[in-house]
């Protein structure tokens, strides 16, 4: 088996690890729900006036009710999925870079790959910190739709670089652009559950048995205080990749910036997410609106990504080779 | 919904704003937040026509094209400005109204902050129970003694990121006889917030003055040629309205060879232009320029953009004299460097005037289903071209293309069954014009470089600005914002401190600073974990 195979193998190992992770972290929100109404159901826990109505999620639900956790063992096969998942992921990676003797991210299949991998790596280590489990559906259902595109119809053989990337600003602008790509990912699967509880908790969407599993998530206060730091520190780290790029673009093409599509979609990125951090601020606009608002940031982010390399004609367009 | 009413002309007894009130609300309402992020949101639409319709700043040939086939919407976008967005009146208004709206906002906070950090901080509210608190506990010394432990902890450290890092704090002795310790850290998230804010209109300015001065040029030097810095000598030039043509340095630029490498797909590797760069009255010095690698020349940066080839023809007249001789730019067509050229050879000394419209085949290949180039390396080098004769239409004095060939008073060479007639010449041939024309010699096959000079005074200026932006913008958003307080009373000789504290929801690690300070005050230890839930 050579590096080529390597790299690809381990790819797909991730991809179904990453598969078999989205189904047990699903049932894990499941069986949270069902056991959170049990408890609640069954002993009608005088859940005091005084005690936050938000507070433990996953109510230590009094021993009496059901074998308990049937929940934990889907959560640890989740984690234990995604962990190797992430694992085969990186030694992809780390093949793919030896294999082309470059960074591996220099065209979409490498964006892709690279950027699937950060996107579980922060949500990785997120949840070292704080229990986080109730985004592991979406974050590793997206690396897996990222992850099954690269490889089946992104896929591009090794090659070396074109002259305009060989600069030690590839490194740097291109892997910054890359992780705050996985950061964004993880904190638009919690705007996306924030929306949902939200409409869930008002009654207005999502209301009925089938989403029951909602009521296995946090509050949307909750929710929105987590994205908000996630949005925090991908708007610091896409504010410092947008300046790289202009430095960069300074250093190859004489110019620090040009309006070229890609920094077009650079700079509404950016907007839309100081608007975010403005709405979150704003009266009428805090809460949905401004999730919105994150929401239009990262599809905007996407569209950059796939878009604009595929279909505008511009400087970047080595990028959708 | 409320109506708009501009003036309450119905009720006669209500005030009327007037000109200056007027002029105060519109203030008002251009500087309050909600203004402010509907023209975020502006800024952001109105960029997206720039990325999807042709632009004139970045593809003129493109945007013609686009205007000469769209009849209607072509010439309304034009007009629209949808063309050149990024210069057009509403996206200028959009940010300008998004910058008075900063300045508009952040000059008062400015102040406001300024005052506020000479003001003592806020006292210890009479209750607690609203926010989420800790205690009671015992310490083992008097009231004053255990706050003052607590403060100790709390204050600013030594070294700069203690200072920053400190609580202000106040201790008040109450009228019920307790001493309440209030402690409050958020200056540094405001500083950070009116720092970002202020360097992006700096980022502004910056930008503004680099339009003003900057000046670029774009020169083809074929190799073994020379180009010397003066206006004169670039094939564009484009300065700002400030910019001084005599500020240009006169140095020369040898090209002494280009090396362009390709796999052997023909996927380029490496572009790399030999120097010798000569300054004014100094010794000339060898150089390289490749892409990713300008030179820099004083304030200047020379850009290796592009290259190509220039093939050295030599073209004889009727009278078998030479009426033109020397490299002709041959622009790339795809990548494997098929190019196209022109000649044009008004100096004949008999007859018509010549002229040529050829390509470049750098590996000319004859299969039996193309013919074309292979390969952008020059194994097999083939032109072919097309002869015409006429007028070249070059002493109207309007200036011309050098890449197009007039055609309109030109009639091309015909063979005898009066078709074109077109010649093909491998590197060191010479081919025979029909009816005695003349003659054509493709002698050699050098390559050239474009090159791209320029200079912006504003780059320092840009660099700092936006290096400030990113530092005040993460200091704005990392930087916490937290209150705490504690109150310590003596209870039959026994001290009882009770404390409380409060942040914003996304920040969880207030409790540990809590548990820090009323350990401090309790004399015990901080429970594990205290310090890096902080961080959190």
């Amino acid at each position: 088996m050579n590096v080529t195979e390597l790299s690809v193998m381990t790819l797909w190992g991730a991809t179904t690890l990453y598969a078999i992770a989205m189904f047990a972290y699903a049932i894990r929100l499941a069986r949270v729900a069902d056991e959170k109404v049990a408890a609640k159901a069954a002993v009608a826990v005088p859940v005091g006036a005084g005690a936050p109505a938000d507070a433990p999620l996953v109510a230590e639900a009094p021993a009496a009710s059901s074998p308990v956790k049937r929940s934990a063992k889907a959560a640890g096969i989740a984690r234990a999925t995604t962990l190797v998942g992430a694992m085969l992921h990186a030694v992809g990676l780390a093949a793919r870079g030896i294999d082309a003797g470059h960074v591996p991210w220099s065209n979409m299949y490498e964006y892709t790959i690279s950027g699937s991998f950060f996107a579980v790596a922060a949500f990785l280590i997120i949840q070292r910190r704080r229990d986080i489990a109730f985004l592991g559906a979406g974050v590793t259902g997206m690396a897996t739709i990222a992850l099954g595109l690269a490889l089946t119809v992104l896929y591009k053989d090794v090659d070396t670089l074109p002259p305009a990337l060989q600069s030690y600003w590839l490194v740097i602008h291109v892997s910054i652009a890359t992780i705050v790509t996985g950061i964004l990912t993880v904190s638009f699967v919690t705007s996306a559950l924030q929306l949902m509880r939200d409409s869930r908790a008002t009654g207005r969407r999502w209301a009925g048995a089938r989403f029951r599993w909602l009521e296995a998530v946090p509050s949307a206060a909750k929710l929105e205080a987590l994205s908000f730091r996630m949005n925090a520190v991908g708007f610091v780290l896409w504010t410092f990749t947008v300046m790289a790029g202009a430095i960069w673009a300074e250093h190859a093409w004489g110019r620090y910036w040009g309006w070229d599509p890609k920094e077009v979609w650079s700079f509404v990125i950016w907007v839309l997410y100081a608007a975010y951090l403005h709405a979150r601020t704003t009266q009428g606009w805090a809460g949905r609106r401004s999730a919105w608002l994150a929401i239009a940031g990262y599809v905007a982010l996407i569209m950059n990504f796939t878009v604009v390399n595929l279909f505008f004609q511009g400087l970047h367009t080595y990028a959708g080779s | 919904m409320a109506r708009v009413k501009l003036d309450n002309y119905v009720v006669p007894a209500a005030p009327r704003l007037g000109f200056r009130g007027w002029l105060r609300w519109i203030w008002r309402q251009v500087t309050s937040m909600r203004v402010a992020l509907i023209l975020l949101l502006l800024l952001a639409l109105a960029s997206i026509p720039g990325s999807v319709l042709p632009q004139w700043p970045q593809d003129a040939a493109a945007t013609r094209a686009f205007v000469a086939d769209n009849p209607f919407w072509g010439p309304f976008l034009d007009a629209t400005g949808f063309l050149d967005v990024f210069g057009s009146a509403w996206f200028t208004a959009i940010y300008l109204l998004l910058f008075a709206s900063l300045i508009g906002c952040i000059a008062p906070r400015a102040a406001h902050h300024y005052r506020e950090l000479r003001r003592p901080i806020a006292a210890t509210p009479r209750s607690l129970s609203r926010y989420d608190g800790a205690g009671p506990e015992r310490a083992d010394v008097a009231p004053d003694d255990a706050l003052a432990r607590a403060s100790a902890v709390l204050r600013p450290r030594a070294g700069w990121v203690g200072a920053l890092r400190g609580y202000r704090v106040r201790i008040d002795r109450r009228d019920d006889g307790s001493v309440a310790l209030a402690a409050e850290t958020g200056h540094m998230r405001e500083l950070g917030n009116l720092v970002f804010h202020a360097s992006l209109v700096a980022v502004l300015l910056a930008v503004a003055y680099g339009t003003l001065f900057t000046y670029r040029g774009q020169a083809i030097v074929v190799e073994g040629r020379s180009f010397t810095n003066a206006v004169s000598a670039y094939d564009t030039f484009s300065s700002g309205s400030l910019f001084d043509p005599s500020d240009l340095d006169p140095f020369t630029i040898r090209l002494d060879s280009l090396d362009a490498s390709f796999s052997d797909t023909g996927r380029p590797l490496h572009f790399q232009a030999n120097v010798t760069y000569t300054e004014p009255g100094e010794e000339p010095v060898a150089e390289e320029i490749s892409v990713n690698h300008p030179l820099e020349s004083g304030d200047a940066k020379v850009y290796l953009q592009g290259n190509g080839y220039a093939p050295v023809l030599t073209v004889r007249d009727a009278a078998g004299e030479v009426a033109f001789s020397g490299p002709v730019v041959f622009l790339a067509q795809d990548a494997a460097y098929t190019s196209t050229g022109v000649v044009k050879v008004p100096d004949v000394t008999t007859g018509e005037q010549l002229g040529f419209k050829a390509t470049l085949y750098p590996t000319f290949l004859e299969g039996p289903f193309a013919v074309g180039s292979i390969h952008p390396d020059p194994a097999n080098p083939v032109i072919e071209m097309l002869a015409y004769t006429g007028d070249l239409g070059l002493d109207a004095g309007i200036p011309q293309n050098v890449y197009t060939l007039d055609e309109s008073q030109l009639s091309p060479v015909q063979d005898e069954d009066g078709q074109p007639v077109t010649l093909r010449l491998a590197l060191g041939e010479t081919v025979d014009l029909p009816d005695g024309l003349g003659s054509v010699t493709f002698e050699e096959l050098p390559r050239y470089g474009a090159f791209d000079l320029r200079a912006d005074p504003s780059l320092p200026w840009l660099l700092t600005a936006a290096v400030l932006t990113l530092v005040g913008l993460a200091t704005s958003l990392f930087a916490s914002r937290r209150k705490v307080w504690l109150v310590a009373r003596d209870d039959d000789g026994t001290t009882v401190v009770t404390g409380a504290a409060y942040a914003p929801a996304h920040d969880a690690g207030v409790g540990g600073v809590l548990e820090r300070a009323i350990a401090a005050a309790a004399g015990r230890e901080p429970a594990p974990g205290a310090e890096e839930k902080e961080e959190e």
